[in-house]
């Protein structure tokens, strides 16, 4: 029986590239604390926006596409750093408390 | 990532074959490393791959000053269920979506159809043929659900001389009674036999086949992420 469709994400990223789209891949290289996705999680992301996989609960993928789709124009790798959200900001982060690294890179 | 380094994860995975990704995470440089064959890489990296690979579990490891993504892509976990049972059904599409190959057990060839198991990998050997094929290992969950000495016990037997995290076998506490005498009297030790788990799943009062799949698939879980 084949792996869930939700576990295929290299499977994905090679189909998108297949069919002419740039595409990016973020992994998390490092947690700290309540992490929601533990290392290796994977996303893959398409230069039109799409994505699947996840890094985290929800909470920094936005982030993560659009760096990713800065990885897809300039081709240059990305280390991201995400940290516990302050509640009274609008910012990016982990509002379960942990802390993540997140590596961008482009496919190609 | 090098397009030529995807397509080579994707053919190793396809192949079953473990492998670890090792990525300059300041450069993005990348290798592809088989951790039963390190001799190429220099001593401490050699060692850290091989330990990421055994661990199965992926890790950022500093090396002469560089970060290093040490990403482990391990075959997937497997679920050898032994009887192709009714509750194997659930069973096996359970497991499936939990990440594990499942493998079909049974010499009932009655039992074991494609049509009650479509898309799993059906053995219709008897259970120790098949599991000196099989040869289950670290990441190998074993499930009987006959309760017929003459397909469980071999199974079990077999089992029991694996490194198979799990190991369970449907049966009420008296039919599971029964089985330890049998595999006692066979020269078992108690130690040995505590490994498994009888009667099958955590107890949450399943009653319908799903519902004893779903107590199965937890008690699974619960053994590979918090192993005793």
């Amino acid at each position: 029986m084949n792996s869930p469709e939700w576990e295929n994400i290299l499977e994905r990223a090679q189909e998108w590239r297949a069919a002419g789209k740039g595409v990016a891949i973020a992994t998390v290289v490092t947690t700290w604390g309540s992490s929601p996705r533990p290392v290796g999680s994977q996303l893959a992301i398409t230069d039109d926006g799409a994505f699947i996989g996840s890094v985290s609960g929800g909470c920094i993928e936005g982030a993560v596409v659009g760096e990713g789709l800065k990885a897809i124009k300039d081709g240059k790798p990305r280390l991201l750093d995400f940290g516990v959200t302050n509640e009274q900001a609008w910012e990016v982060g982990l509002a379960c408390g942990g802390k993540v690294k997140v590596f961008v890179e482009k496919v190609g | 990532m090098k397009p030529a380094t995807l397509e080579r994860l994707l053919a190793d995975r396809a192949a079953k074959k473990p492998v670890v990704l090792v990525t300059d995470l300041a450069s993005g440089d990348e290798q592809i490393v088989n951790p039963d064959d390190t001799g190429a890489l220099a001593a401490p990296l050699a060692d850290a791959v091989r330990t990421v690979a055994r661990n199965d579990r992926s890790e950022t490891v500093e090396v002469d000053g560089r970060s290093l993504f040490l990403h482990v892509y391990n075959p997937p976990l497997r679920m050898i269920v032994v009887g192709a049972v009714h509750i194997a059904q659930p069973l096996a599409r359970m497991a499936a979506m939990t990440g594990y190959d499942v493998i079909i057990v049974d010499p009932r060839a009655a039992f074991a159809t494609e049509e009650r198991f479509p898309g799993v990998t059906i053995h219709t050997e008897w259970p120790d043929d098949a599991m000196a094929v099989l040869q289950p290992d670290t990441r190998t969950a074993i499930v009987t659900l006959t309760h017929d000495p003459k397909i469980d016990d071999p199974a079990l037997e077999t089992a029991l001389k694996s490194r198979a995290f799990y190991i369970g076998a449907l049966g009420s506490k008296k039919t599971h009674n029964a089985r330890l005498y049998r595999l006692h009297k066979n020269g078992f030790s108690e130690n040995e036999t505590a490994r498994i788990h009888g009667p099958v799943g955590l107890d949450i009062g399943a009653k319908s086949p799903a519902e004893i799949a779903v107590a199965i698939m937890a008690q699974v879980t619960d053994r590979l992420r918090r192993p005793a």
